[in-house]
């Protein structure tokens, strides 16, 4: 598997993205934000961080960056494309995910270890877990509201796209186990296609024991289980 | 010949700029100088300064940059060790941490700026300190925090603690460096003068080690990042002043801004650069902007440095060369290229979209030069200005008024005024004592994915990726102690700071301190000052931690009162082996508790007489160094032994809070406790004393027999006081007539629910 971690100005996520993808066994390499070029790569990555110090508007201005435009197309060619934080809030300013992030409810930065349940496991991102696995996996972010209008709400739920969900560590959706205020406690969703992941929690960060959890491995490993038989 | 006393044979004039006040006693005054002082300026001059040369002059010779009240003192404080690499005097310390990798940390205050403007005052404190570690080639991995302030029931308190959070948590969170840990007291003591210091910690290839100075006659001066505006001029000799009421407004524009953004383009800029090897010497522009850092630089390498101030880019037009010597703008870098590589810092500072511009030269002639395009500015001896600063020792005499508290009787304190589940439940909630969860959750701690051992225990740890090693490090200093007895107050601090590293299976390696004081004229304060600096003199040659750096914080007086003196300790230590890193908090049911020292009954300066007595009082508790370093020896031995389960230091709310908290661990999966305490002293004191040299330990119980030989072998008291219950059970101690009871939902309630309803009432007034 060739994986593209891409780094914005700012982004501050991309070299442990990086290790993450290696840990599975990728060939992995940085896309500078000024590239044009993503010809050979199974799987471009959008890693969390501050682009462009997320002046404006967290994403608003790294989905202007040079790099974008092809990472649309490549999306649209149904290129495997995974962005977290940061990299959820850029898929969201491009367009390749609907609705939008917004503000936590808090209104603070919120920074800790959060359980999540996995809805999905028919895509390139999840399918090494189990539908119903609950994993505990950090966040770290100030704007991760999941934001989007009750039609498109509806039409996620119906059409599955709703990868993860924040509960509670028996796996129920509460108020406290929903961080930041996101609608339908919504962590991680996919686009239309399904080849597009965005989600804020960070499972490049629950990798090892050593820093408290693993359950972030099946990301990476799934996409390594489906990309690494790809013929180039 | 004394630096300061260099003859100087041919005096070059330099006529007065157009448009500059003429120098009278009032502006020498304005300047922070005293007469005395100017005269050794004259005298070193030759001549009269001009207005820049004094503006210069005043910048160097500030507290802040000068240490001129410190420096003498500073000298006693042990700096050696085999694993130093460097000690005081660059922009961070260095020590050697095994396996080619050597750690640049550091902490500073931003004490001021934080009083007047809470965000942008602790957001720049975090940036300046991250500049002071990459600049020595090393990558930030770990930031810590050391904040006081006053009680929160005041709204102006709860408004500078909830800035100075978010300014401290927006900064590192951008850049992406981890917090790690730190520390945060309340006390009336601080109410007006809050206490912001931010350590950082940077890992590096030894060989990657790169100094500050402005070596190589003709190489190129360089100015890089941000460019240069009006803000934070004379933030030094601001920091080197007392606040008054009148502070707040008159001083914001002293305050500088933060960009965390361009800090992070700098970041891997100046990382490139570094490893480009394209300069000989980087420095950070922090205190005193590009005079501080360019004849600090010129005064390590020996070497002089001419400088143009028409070349620096400018934010704003009609600068006056004045103004851009002594702006403080943030996340700006003087680098020193080496000549004919300029293309080299140009390309890679375009490359991360910051700009960089030649500004001047490295010369033989040991002048400190300034020109405005052909016009020379200033031309004054470089090293008198970083090494001439006239250095003071004074006359220290203690308080009177702290003598009497510290003599106080407490004896009627030990009575219990109700219920001691009561006083318990209250101490817990303290914000002293309460989780400080509320302040770290705003915090990056994962990031990097490097971060062992989160905020909320005795110390943070970072793993060093590729190795079986970590570093842990943790900041600590109780305040009322060093103001009651600033000799054993300041023990205390090194102690508890080894202690807590210990805890978590490292071995306590080196300091920085940040040693934050009120008015050192003033006879009290030098008294303070001196004791404490004698104190850890004293602590850090027991524990073999050499003080690698640091920083010093004068003038913390509002209205004439000054802050409790506050020498914070940052101390970073080295767990060998992964497999040593011991939680804090209990871990399985059925686990014996090993109290591990002795309680006594010395309760002064505990917070228990705060919550209960509104009381800061009493002879602080005794520490016996010797003791201690064994206590410390002989828990590393059973954590490497793999003895342990966890492992508690006991501190603020004494022996009783230190077990709530091994109970509670993260609130998810809280233990009962089943402990009883036959000590024959009032149950105030065995539960809520502060005595020194106490650790609380968890073992299986097959093991608790080897734990308990092993405290004996190092001749450290230790018995078992009782076990780890079921999650459920109570949270259940006695001591000889008295005891606490109470369910784990309460307790936990209390521990962490406090600090979130106190900040969660809305701050409706902002005074």
């Amino acid at each position: 598997m060739r994986v593209g971690v891409v780094t914005f100005p700012g982004s501050n996520c991309d070299y442990d993205l990086y290790k993450a993808a290696q840990q599975v066994g990728a060939d992995v390499e940085f896309i500078w934000h000024r590239q044009k070029n993503l010809d050979g790569y199974d799987v471009v990555m959008l890693p969390g961080g501050f682009s462009y110090g997320d002046y404006l508007r967290a994403g608003a201005i790294a989905r202007i960056s040079p790099v974008m435009e092809d990472i649309v197309g490549f999306a649209e060619n149904g290129g495997p494309v995974l962005g977290i934080c940061n990299g959820f809030q850029i898929l969201c300013e491009a367009g390749l995910l609907p609705g939008a992030l917004i503000r936590n409810v808090s209104l603070r930065f919120e920074s800790r270890d959060v359980h999540m349940l996995v809805e999905q496991t028919e895509t390139p991102f999840t399918s090494e877990y189990q539908k119903g696995q609950i994993l505990r996996i950090p966040i770290a972010h100030g704007e991760g509201n999941y934001e989007a209008d009750g039609q498109l709400l509806e039409q996620l739920e119906a059409e599955g796209r709703i990868v993860f969900r924040y509960v509670n560590r028996g796996g129920e959706m509460t108020e406290e186990a929903n961080p930041n205020g996101s609608r339908n406690s919504i962590a991680g969703l996919t686009n239309e296609s399904g080849n597009v992941l965005g989600m804020m929690p960070h499972p490049e960060r629950a990798m090892e024991e050593v820093l408290g959890s693993v359950d972030g491995m099946g990301v990476f490993l799934s996409l390594a289980a489906n990309l690494s038989t790809v013929v180039l | 010949m004394s630096a300061g006393e260099s003859p100087t044979i041919v005096i070059p004039f330099v006529s007065p700029r157009a448009g500059d006040p003429v120098i009278t006693s009032e502006l020498v005054a304005d300047h922070g100088l005293s007469d005395d002082e100017y005269e050794r300026i004259c005298r070193i001059m030759g001549r009269t300064p001009t207005f820049t040369e004094l503006g210069v002059f005043s910048a160097m010779w500030s507290e802040h940059c000068g240490y001129k009240n410190s420096k003498r003192l500073l000298q006693l404080l042990p700096t050696q060790a085999p694993w130093v690499i460097q000690g005081p005097g660059e922009n961070a310390g260095v020590i050697d941490v095994g396996d080619g990798y050597a750690l640049a940390f550091k902490i500073e205050s931003h004490n001021h700026p934080s009083a007047v403007e809470p965000y942008q005052g602790a957001a720049t404190g975090v940036g300046g300190i991250l500049r002071d570690i990459f600049t020595m080639g090393a990558r930030p991995i770990a930031v810590l925090d050391s904040l006081r302030f006053g009680d929160l029931d005041s709204a102006r308190v709860r408004y500078l603690f909830g800035g100075v959070v978010s300014g401290v948590g927006d900064y590192g969170n951008c850049v992406g460096i981890p917090n790690i840990g730190g520390e945060v007291a309340f006390d009336r003591g601080y109410e007006g003068n809050p206490i912001v210091n931010a350590m950082c910690l940077g890992l590096m290839k030894k060989e990657d080690l790169i100094t500050a100075s402005a070596s190589g006659v003709g190489n190129t001066l360089m100015v890089v990042g941000a460019r240069t505006g009006r803000d934070g001029i004379h933030g030094a000799t601001f920091a080197s002043e007392e606040l008054s009421e009148e502070s707040e407004e008159a001083s914001r524009p002293r305050v500088q801004v933060g960009d965390p953004f361009t800090e992070k383009l700098l970041l891997e800029a100046s990382l490139e650069l570094i490893s480009s090897g394209a300069i000989t010497g980087i420095q950070d522009m922090g205190a005193a902007g590009i005079t501080s850092s360019a004849s600090e630089m010129a005064g390590r390498a020996g070497n002089g440095v001419q400088i143009d101030v028409a070349r620096v880019p400018v934010r704003e037009p009609d600068m006056t060369p004045y103004e851009i010597l002594l702006s403080e703008s943030q996340e700006r870098m003087l680098v020193v290229a080496t000549k004919g590589h300029e293309h080299e810092v140009h390309r890679i500072l375009e490359k991360w979209e910051l700009e960089a511009e030649e500004i001047g030269e490295v010369t033989a002639d040991g002048r400190f030069r300034v020109l405005e395009n052909d016009a020379v500015i200033a031309d004054m001896p470089a090293l008198p200005l970083t090494e001439g600063c006239p250095t003071y020792e004074r006359e220290g005499i203690e308080a009177e008024e702290v003598r009497q508290l510290r003599e106080m009787d407490l004896t009627e304190h030990l009575i219990p005024n109700g219920d001691l589940t009561k006083a318990f439940l209250l101490l817990l909630a303290s914000p002293n004592v309460a989780s400080k969860r509320w302040i770290y959750h705003q915090y990056d701690t994962t990031v990097r994915t490097s971060t062992a051992v989160r905020p909320g225990g005795a110390s943070g740890v970072v793993r060093i990726r590729g190795t079986k090693r970590a570093i842990a490090a943790t900041t600590d200093c109780n305040g009322r102690f060093v103001y009651l007895n600033p000799r054993r107050g300041a023990m205390i601090a090194v102690s508890e700071a080894a202690r807590n590293l210990v805890c978590t299976g490292a071995v306590p390696t080196a300091i920085t301190n940040n040693l934050n004081f009120g008015n050192p004229l003033k006879q009290h304060i030098y008294y303070q000052f001196r004791e404490a600096v004698l104190g850890m003199a004293d602590a850090c040659k027991a524990f073999e931690t050499p003080v690698t750096g640091g920083n010093v914080s004068f003038y913390n007086e509002t209205d004439g009162r000054a802050i409790y003196p506050t020498p914070v300790i940052g101390m970073v230590g080295i767990i060998e082996d992964l497999s040593n890193i011991t939680p804090q908090s209990f871990q399985s049911k059925g686990d014996d508790i090993v109290l591990l020292g002795e309680n006594t009954a010395e309760m002064g300066g505990a917070e228990y007489l705060y919550v209960t007595a509104g009381l800061v009082a009493g002879e602080p508790p005794r520490v016996d160094l010797a003791r201690e370093r064994q206590l410390q020896r002989a828990v590393l031995t059973m954590i490497q032994n793999n003895e342990l389960r966890s492992a508690h230091d006991c501190s603020e709310g004494g022996l009783a809070c230190a077990l709530a908290e091994c109970a509670l661990g993260d609130e998810e999966a809280p233990f009962g406790v089943k402990v009883e305490l036959d000590d024959t002293l009032p149950p105030v004191a065995t539960l809520f004393a502060e005595s020194q040299g106490r650790i609380v330990v968890s073992c299986a119980p097959d093991r608790t027999e080897n734990v308990i030989k092993l405290a004996m072998d190092h001749s450290v008291p230790a018995r078992r006081i009782g076990k780890v219950g079921r999650r459920g059970e109570a949270f259940h101690v006695t001591a000889i007539a008295g005891q606490i009871k109470i369910d784990l939902v309460t307790l936990s309630r209390a521990y962490f629910g406090a600090l979130p309803a106190i900040m969660n009432t809305p701050a409706s007034s902002v005074e």
